[in-house]
């Protein structure tokens, strides 16, 4: 039953990375990258990372796939002209793949672990512990400095992000509840003097 | 049959292998090579996973925890510089970002 569903899984997987990468509209693209992280999420499951697995889906599928669809779909861009350029890449990349694809799965295929390898577990997984509560243990004492960085990433990314995209117009009006408290009577009323039959 | 670490691993090969073939064959659109370094990120956490299934060790999920992190940043920036290039050009072909060149 697992092999079954990893089968599945891995299919779907790359053939919906396929589609990322060969579809003329990037809007096609950003759906089968969603399809491709929920698959991806699946075989975390199969390899028993729940957590991970869980937070592929809200953060990925959730968040930053809608990103992607969000800007894709805000620029308004010509993509056939952005897909000039494909055939003329074409060799180049089929070559550059086919030459990564032979060294990674050599290295798939003729690995090996050390006899001792699980033995030597920085952190080992305990037999009667969910997933998830293994993970918060671990990450909220051994790897705490390590928690603390990567909030310190995503909060350098969250600025970063603001200060990217925020932009002041300079004409644009907008309410100044202060200016309007402080108004009064004396300085934005001006009486004058109208001369008999000439107007102001 | 067995799901072995090979499987993960050749699975994950082939992932890192269309994310590099899709950054060189989509070189004007940008927006892809994001989602193709996105592919590239998922395969590599793809690895640590079956690595920490197979030596029943938790540092692999931690660690695939942080490179999560740091591609959702990676997104995020990417993105955003995306928008405020679009917002100053008019266009996002790669291949007219190239007046800071020195």
């Amino acid at each position: 039953m697992a092999a079954v569903l990893f089968y599945i899984f891995a299919t779907i997987m790359i053939g919906s990375a396929c589609v990322v990468i060969f579809a003329r509209n990037p809007v096609h693209s950003v759906l089968f990258l969603i399809l491709a992280f929920c698959n991806g999420a699946g075989l975390f499951l199969l390899a028993g990372a729940e957590f991970l697995a869980m937070i592929l889906i809200v953060v990925y599928v959730g968040a930053v796939a809608v990103l992607f669809l969000f800007v894709v779909m805000m620029l308004d861009v010509d993509f056939a002209e952005l897909k000039q350029g494909f055939a003329k890449h074409l060799p180049l990349g089929l070559g550059v793949g086919v030459v990564v694809m032979v060294e990674l799965g050599l290295i798939a295929i003729g690995w090996q672990s050390a006899p001792n390898a699980p033995y030597a577990a920085a952190s080992p997984m305990l037999a009667n512990v969910s997933n998830t509560a293994a993970l918060g243990q671990i990450l909220y004492t051994k790897y705490a400095v390590f928690f603390e960085a990567s909030a310190m990433v995503l909060l350098t990314a969250m600025i970063g992000a603001i200060v990217l995209t925020l932009h002041h117009r300079p004409n644009v009006k907008r309410q100044k509840i202060s200016d309007q408290n402080a108004r009064t009577r004396e300085n934005v009323i001006e009486i004058k003097k109208v001369p008999f039959r000439t107007g102001v | 049959m067995i799901i072995g670490l090979t499987h993960y691993l050749v699975v994950g090969a082939i992932l890192f292998t269309l994310g590099v073939a899709g950054i060189i064959l989509n070189r004007k659109n940008i927006i892809v090579i994001l989602m193709s370094v996105e592919l590239i990120l998922l395969s590599v956490n793809l690895n640590f996973v079956a690595f920490s299934h197979e030596l029943g060790d938790l540092t692999g999920q931690v660690f695939a925890l942080y490179v999560l992190t740091v591609a959702a940043a990676e997104a995020a920036i990417g993105l955003a510089i995306l928008v405020a290039f679009y917002r100053n050009r008019g266009t996002i072909a790669v291949e007219d970002i190239n007046s800071l060149k020195g």
